[in-house]
Order: structure tokens, then C-alpha cells, then sequence
């Protein structure tokens, strides 16, 4: 089976000099943000992924080894005047970087009151919080393409400089309506970004019986819009490419297909059981290639990162994440006095 | 009051709600300079511009998924689907996702669309294109699903979809957009949706009905009348919500009815109402409560023999009520 190893693009190292930094507009300060967040992403995952061992979070998909994809691409959406974020279930990095905080997430994943997307209606970060751009209203694979791009088309009607972002894996690229999708935002020249996060398998079918081509990003060229492949393991990269394609959107020359080459850590689900379908010494060989370990080792490389920071960033994020699972034990599940509630408008 | 088709009326509520709001946009296959293959859109990409008369790729998915989008924007989307036989590739779509958008979120996205398909047969489609298809979304809560049979209320119920702030399924039956006629005031008005209208006041027996099945039994109610028989015709107009009310004080009035529709008899609308009867107004009724639909056969056959044989006609309903007349 081919596989192709999230990193093994060029070297990347370059992108965290000075010069390059403020080339990409942005500073060593955006760079420490980016990795303390991170860290904080795989630790409240992490976290997740226990309690749902402990009985607590009735599913959960992690989002180990996605972060830098998703994290460089919310970090150049941001430099949009608006942006929207349809993303897909996998996708904690982008949702916490687009604004949810780590406690509201907690709550969604143990169904508790002060879950923001549904009311815990759905599983966590499901459904949306306008307020912050985010939508995501479905565990259907790829629905979610065809609202991001009618989101776009409205944007464009109305001038309003958003550009959009629908996020989905290699799995949900097989999806007829991504294909309607890309195609529509293609011939309309929509601000819109496709982002699919190849992790090389849909849930236990790996990438060689999903697909005869090796970059899903070729497929772009087939609807006339520009298709990258990044390693997805470097939010750097993730970051440049994303944000000419956030530029080509806000200029009006339509959408982007992006590919970000990432790696999967952890089995599909809470409710997989991927030794049934992978030798873990595959997963063990992508664990080298950890986008934490690589943008730490990158960021001490040119000495913006210190061990002692690093050491106050992780206690930070435990702290962080031990009062949001504190709080969120302690809050209770939701009354059902509103359960009729919201069918209909109830204007 | 001047005399229109019932595509006429169509055309005409939608070209006045354009005007109305301009966040009303309308997309689909073949609506701009074709004009809709019924000419429900005809001029508007010339009046309104290509902006907001999206002519489409052939993929009722994206018609469908794509005015979802456009519809949590704020924009009110009207989506056609060029013959109802061609919604199925939306369906995921509209039952999957939209219909559930608003409750999933708890309220903080709403969908103002609604999704117009010409449907029904009887007018030589064959198998793909004279499929009813509205049981299958009446059976989604968060959905409305309107079956209009008239000019006069398809202006109005669709004025009032478009001004809906949740997503309007809004079947049409194509075998009524030329045959049937009546008047239609000129300008604004609405038919709230939810409510049926008596199209025939009796007391012998209710034919309980909606789409062109509604003028097959006012024909029949016509023939049974010559035989000294009094008929009530409730034209539901909406399928969801059903008016339950409006059918239990007809029923309640008359002791009798025939629920007389073109669809698959099983499982269908027909079997809600003769449920609603059943439930609420048993201790009213002389005679088991009736359905007269479509035969339990897949889809509606192409030739002239076999679609008769298919579809449910005047004469069918004569011989069905008076067994429940005689009962």
C-alpha cells in the first residue's frame, strides 16, 4: 500500500525564520500562540479520549495528529475581514481556534447544560454558534460541503468579504456532493476554501481502496480551481497555502482545493477498533512525525521556544483543562422542558 | 378578478415576492433563459439578473445543499426541482439535513426555504415523471409540505412559503399548472399554510382529498348529487401540518369519509387521516373510514391503458363512496 507520510514534502524549516515570518505576516509572538494552543487541542483531546474510557463522553473522534492543518488554516482564515467555518467532526483544533472555549467543548462531549452548538442535542462541537461563523450540523459525511458553498454564493451575492472554509477527510472526498460542490463554487468563482484533511483512511478502508490517485488536490484542476497539497503536519505551511488561497477568494478568483497530508493517531472513533485494520507500527512510525514534536522542535530550532516556556505552556493547558473537566462534571445534563422546542420558527 | 392557469399563479407569486424582498433568490435547472420547462420562471433572469436567478448544473443535491447555505445567510431561497421524480438525490439533503437544522442547533439557524417541485401524473410521464412524493417528507417533523389544487391558493400558499421561516417542501401538481383555472386577485395575499379549506359544504359523506384528486371529487360530489347524495369536499391544501380540525368537524358533520388521494394507498397521507378520524372522532362515525388512492405498484405506467388503470379517477370515487353512502 502507498502511503504518504505527512512530512515528506520539503523541509519546511525556512518558514520559521525571521525574514520568512514576517514575509507570511506574522510574528514569533502568533508562532507561540499556535503551539501553546496546540498543546492545549491535544491535551483537552487527550482528555476526551479518557473520559470516554471512563464512561463519561459517549463518543468521541480525536483530532490527534490534524492540529497544525487545522490551526494554520483557522490562522490565515482570520486575516479575512469574515470568515465561516464548516468543518467536520474531526476537526477540535479548528473549532477551539475559531473560538470555542475548551469548557464549552468539555460540556458538549459529556452532554452537560452550557454546551454551545446544540444544547447538547447533538454529539459535541455539532451543530453551529453563528456568532462565531461555525457550522456544522451533520454526522452524514460531506454534507456539509453544499451549505458552505450556498453560504459562499450568498456571501458573494451580498459582497460581504466573507471567505468560507468546509473542512472534510479523505473519506468524505469520495462524496458525490463534494464534487457538486467544488464544481458549483468553481463555475460561480465563490470565496470559498475545500479542505480535506487526508489521513489515508475512512475509518478502516485505507486510501489505496478509496482512491486510484495518490493527491486528492489533483482533483482541483478537473473543476478549474488551484489544487495544493501541504503537509499537514506544519502549521506553517498549512498557512501559506491557505492564506493565497484566503487572498484568491477576497480578490474574486474563486475557490481552492487544499490537501493536508495528515496522520491519524488514534482508531476512527471512540467505538473503533483499528488493530482490527492497521499494523499500530505504522501508527507508530507517523507518532515521529507529530506536529506537537515537530513545531516544538522547530520553534526551540530558532530559539523562539524555551524549555522553561514550553513547561509553563503545558502546566497552563493542564490547568485549563482540569477546571473545564471540573466544571463540566459538575454542571448537569439538560431538562427536557424545551425538548419541543425549535421544530418549527416559533414565530 | 382575472382568470389564471395555476402555473400562471405560480409565476405570479414568485415574481412578486422578488420584488417584495430582494433576498429572495430562486435556483434551479433550466429557470433562466429557458424560463423553467413549465415556464414558472419565465423573464425573471431578464428582470432580475443572473444573481438572483441561478440557473444550476444538473445535481439536485447541490440545488438542494446549496440552498441550505444560502438560506442560513438570510437569503430566502426558492430551489426547484425540475420534476419531483428527480428530488431523490435532494433527499438526504432536505430530510437529512434540513429539515433538522433548526432543532439540532436549538434554534440558532433557521431556514427560510423552500424547495418547488411539480409532481403527480395521469398526464402520459411514465414511471419518471408522475411520481407523488409528498408522504415521504410529510413524515419529517421540522418540514411543511404544501399540495396545493388551485390558482387561487397556490398564489397564496406560496407567497406565504417564501415568507416561511422554515423550510417549505411545495408540491405542485403539474396535471392542474394548465387544466385548472379560476380566479386569482391581482397583488398581495397569503393562505396561511396548516389550513384546509371546504371546497364543497355537504352532509352525507366528507371526500377528504388535495392536489388535482380535490376536482376529481368535486366531479364525483357533482354525479352523486344528481343521485340525491350530499357531499363535503376538504381540500387540506397542506399535507404538514395536517388540519386536523378542519377534517374531524366535517367528519364529525357527515359520519362518513373517503380520503381520496393519487399516491401509494399504503402508509400514506390517507392512512394519517383516516388515523386522526379513527382517534378522535370513532363515536361519530356510520361507516369505516375509506381510502381511495394510488395501487400498491411502484410508479405510474406509460401507457394510456395503464396509467388509467393506475390513476384514481371521478367514476373510481363514485363507485368507492357509494358503498360508504349504502353502508
Amino acid at each position: 500500500m502507498a502511503t504518504t507520510r505527512g512530512n515528506k514534502k520539503k523541509s519546511s524549516e525556512d518558514l520559521y525564520s525571521a525574514p520568512e515570518l514576517s514575509k507570511l505576516g506574522l510574528t514569533q509572538e502568533d508562532l507561540l500562540e499556535i503551539y501553546s494552543n496546540m498543546l492545549l487541542i491535544r491535551t483537552l483531546d487527550e482528555r476526551i479520549w479518557m473520559m470516554n474510557r471512563q464512561g463519561k463522553a459517549a463518543i468521541v473522534a480525536s483530532c490527534q495528529g490534524h492540529e497544525a492543518a487545522q490551526m494554520g488554516a483557522v490562522w490565515a482564515l482570520r486575516t479575512a475581514p469574515n470568515a465561516a467555518y464548516y468543518p467536520y467532526y474531526r476537526d477540535l483544533a479548528m473549532v477551539i481556534s475559531a473560538g470555542v472555549k475548551p469548557v464549552e467543548t468539555l460540556c458538549g462531549f459529556l452532554a452537560k447544560e452550557g454546551e454551545p452548538f446544540s444544547g447538547a442535542r447533538q454529539f459535541g462541537n455539532q451543530g453551529a454558534i453563528p456568532d462565531l461563523g461555525l457550522y456544522n450540523f451533520s454526522n452524514v459525511v460531506s454534507t456539509q460541503v453544499t451549505h458552505a458553498v450556498g453560504y459562499a454564493l450568498a456571501s458573494k451575492i451580498t459582497n460581504d468579504q466573507t471567505v468560507t472554509i468546509t473542512t472534510f477527510g479523505d473519506g468524505g472526498a469520495s462524496q458525490g456532493e463534494v464534487h457538486e460542490g467544488m464544481n458549483f463554487a468553481a463555475i460561480h468563482k465563490l470565496p470559498i476554501i475545500f479542505f480535506c484533511e487526508n489521513n489515508k483512511y475512512a475509518i478502516s478502508v485505507p486510501i489505496s481502496k478509496q482512491m486510484a490517485i495518490e493527491d486528492i488536490a489533483i482533483r482541483g484542476e478537473g473543476y478549474g480551481m488551484p489544487g495544493i497539497a501541504v503537509d499537514g503536519t506544519d502549521p506553517l505551511q498549512v498557512f501559506k497555502v491557505m492564506k493565497e488561497a484566503v487572498d484568491r477568494c477576497l480578490s474574486g478568483e474563486g475557490p481552492t482545493l487544499i490537501e493536508a497530508k495528515v496522520e491519524r493517531y488514534m482508531p476512527h472513533t471512540s467505538d473503533d477498533d483499528d488493530t482490527r485494520y492497521r499494523d499500530m507500527s505504522e501508527v507508530e512510525e507517523a507518532r515521529k512525525y507529530d506536529p506537537l514534536k515537530l513545531l516544538k522542535e522547530k520553534l526551540m530550532k530558532n530559539g523562539i521556544l524555551s524549555e522553561e516556556q514550553d513547561k509553563e505552556f503545558q502546566n497552563e493547558a493542564k490547568k485549563e483543562v482540569n477546571a473545564a473537566t471540573e466544571f463540566a462534571e459538575e454542571a448537569p445534563f439538560p431538562e427536557p422542558d424545551d425538548f419541543y422546542e425549535h421544530v418549527y420558527s416559533e414565530e | 378578478m382575472a382568470i389564471k392557469s395555476v402555473i400562471e399563479a405560480v409565476h405570479e407569486a414568485m415574481h412578486e415576492e422578488m420584488i417584495r424582498d430582494k433576498n429572495v433568490i430562486i435556483m434551479g435547472e433550466d429557470i433562466g433563459a429557458r424560463g423553467g420547462v413549465f415556464l414558472a420562471t419565465q423573464g425573471f433572469v431578464e428582470e432580475f439578473g443572473e444573481s438572483r436567478v441561478i440557473d444550476t448544473p444538473l445535481a439536485e443535491a447541490a440545488i438542494a445543499g446549496i440552498a441550505i447555505g444560502t438560506a442560513i445567510k438570510g437569503l430566502r431561497p426558492i430551489a426547484e426541482i425540475e420534476f419531483a421524480d428527480f428530488i431523490w438525490p435532494a433527499v438526504n439533503q432536505i430530510i437529512g439535513e434540513a429539515a433538522r437544522v433548526r432543532y439540532g442547533t436549538k434554534g440558532a439557524v433557521g431556514l427560510p426555504m423552500v424547495i418547488r417541485a411539480p409532481y403527480g401524473g395521469g398526464i402520459r410521464g411514465g414511471l419518471y415523471h408522475s411520481q407523488s412524493v409528498e408522504a415521504y417528507f410529510a413524515h419529517t417533523p421540522g418540514l411543511k409540505v404544501v399540495t396545493p389544487s388551485n390558482p387561487y391558493d397556490t398564489k397564496g400558499l406560496l407567497k406565504s412559503a417564501i415568507r416561511d421561516n422554515d423550510p417549505v417542501v411545495f408540491l405542485e401538481h403539474k396535471k392542474t399548472y394548465r387544466l385548472v383555472r379560476g380566479e386569482v386577485p391581482d397583488g398581495d395575499y397569503t393562505i396561511p399554510i396548516g389550513k384546509a379549506d371546504v371546497k364543497r359544504s355537504g352532509t352525507d359523506i366528507s371526500f377528504i382529498s388535495y392536489g388535482l384528486m380535490v376536482h376529481y371529487c368535486l366531479e364525483a360530489a357533482e354525479m352523486l348529487q344528481e343521485e340525491g347524495y350530499s357531499v363535503e369536499v376538504v381540500d387540506l391544501r397542506t399535507v404538514r401540518p395536517l388540519d386536523a380540525e378542519t377534517i374531524l368537524e366535517s367528519v364529525k358533520k357527515t359520519s362518513k369519509a373517503l380520503v381520496v388521494y393519487e399516491d401509494n394507498k399504503a402508509l400514506g397521507v390517507g392512512a394519517e387521516v383516516a388515523a386522526i378520524i379513527a382517534e378522535e372522532a370513532f363515536d361519530f362515525l356510520d361507516a369505516p373510514v375509506t381510502r381511495l388512492a394510488g395501487p400498491e405498484v411502484p410508479a405510474m405506467p406509460f401507457a394510456p391503458t395503464l396509467e388509467d388503470e393506475f390513476m384514481v379517477s371521478a367514476e373510481k370515487i363514485v363507485v368507492s363512496a357509494k358503498k360508504l353512502l349504502e353502508y
